[in-house]
């Protein structure tokens, strides 16, 4: 099996807002994808379905061949769009809790990559800033050796030096059997990395396609495609 | 990230030809080992299944070869390297030609440009 993630018909109702509707996505193995939309376009609702913290209203969604469940959990890694660190632990002991709770979770990747980036494992969550709280985060999410990693905006408050910091973190540990699905509005940065592409536009996927079949259809980079395809 | 790609243009074909100029202009030396996958993918701030490609790409133009278990090495064959330097510098200077020719110059007026134009190098 080539597939990593599968959906068809998949949708997502709030209360009569249409998040996503009727999504039909085949995500490959060994893939990194950008997820590309506008604000409230409905990227952090799909990450939170593959996640399993989202129930979908409608349609299907499979990861792995499994529905959404136990098993797809053991297999999908999920950074979320906001702080999930707890103030009170120190470093280490965040470390010490994602490897007591996953048990494809390497304790010396985390380390190496904590001790690359000279963070202070007796640190307080509390005392790091916004930056380094953000690599602490993606350090866990990527530590882990999962098949499908959902990272919802992992670059967001970072400056643009920790930026290419964090995407080297990202494709250091990136064994090339996994898929990483990254969420962003600054395509600019992360670009080069994507070997595929989702435009998604009010819950609606309006393109799917590898980065370079873009680039070579529309002579364009997909930040500049980007911003003729979303013109406000 | 080190490499400096056009984001307008395919990725895949422009990591191709950063290898193969390297390994063109001797950055690369003939039967050096060359990085793994992983590490040159990143070095070059790309996708590995994309470097993997484009290794696969350059091998097949003659300028890397496996060795089974041990990884890729610079071809020692010096006659497909000194081939495609030539085809590169060719179609260099054909290009300059064509964009000269653009303003209404004649050859040989190029020419002599050229040995007028002193580039300290």
């Amino acid at each position: 099996m080539d597939k990593i993630l599968e959906c068809k018909s998949l949708t997502k109702n709030y209360k009569g807002n249409m998040a996503l509707s009727n999504v039909n996505l085949s995500i490959g193995k060994g893939k990194i994808v950008g997820l590309l939309g506008p604000n409230g376009s409905g990227k952090t609702t799909f990450l939170k379905i593959g996640a399993g913290l989202l129930t979908p209203t409608f349609g299907d969604i499979a990861i792995g061949g499994n529905f959404i469940g136990v098993e797809t959990k053991k297999i999908v890694s999920y950074l979320p769009d906001h702080n999930f660190l707890t103030p009170s632990m120190t470093v280490e002991g965040m470390v010490t809790y994602f490897e007591d709770f996953y048990t494809d979770f390497s304790r010396e990747k985390a380390e190496s990559m904590l001790n690359a980036l000279d963070i202070d494992k007796k640190a307080k969550i509390k005392t790091l800033s916004k930056g380094t709280q953000e690599k602490v985060e993606l350090i866990l999410v990527m530590s882990r050796k999962a098949e499908l990693y959902l990272l919802d905006e992992p670059i967001s408050g970072v400056d643009p030096a920790t930026r290419d910091y964090i995407l080297r973190t990202i494709l250091s540990s990136f064994d090339g059997n996994a898929t990483i699905i990254i969420s962003t509005h600054l395509i600019n940065d992360i670009e080069q990395i994507l070997s595929d592409v989702i435009f998604i536009n009010h819950g609606d996927i309006v393109l799917c396609d590898t980065a370079d079949n873009i680039r070579s259809n529309t002579g364009k980079s997909i930040d500049a495609y980007f911003r003729e395809v979303f013109r406000c | 990230m080190a490499w400096i790609f056009d984001s307008n243009a395919p990725i895949f074909k422009q990591i191709v030809d950063t290898i193969s100029l390297k390994i063109i202009k001797g950055d690369y030396k003939t039967g050096q080992k060359l990085d793994s996958v992983r590490d040159l993918a990143v070095e070059a701030g790309v996708n590995p299944n994309t470097m993997q490609r484009a290794l696969v790409s350059v091998e097949e133009m003659g300028l890397l070869e496996t060795k089974r278990g041990d990884g890729r090495y610079i071809t020692e064959n010096t006659e497909i390297i000194s081939k495609l330097k030539e085809d590169y510098i060719r179609k260099n200077t054909a290009d300059f030609i064509k964009k000269m020719s653009e303003f209404g110059f004649s050859t040989p007026e190029i020419i002599s440009f050229i040995e007028k134009t002193n580039i300290n190098l």
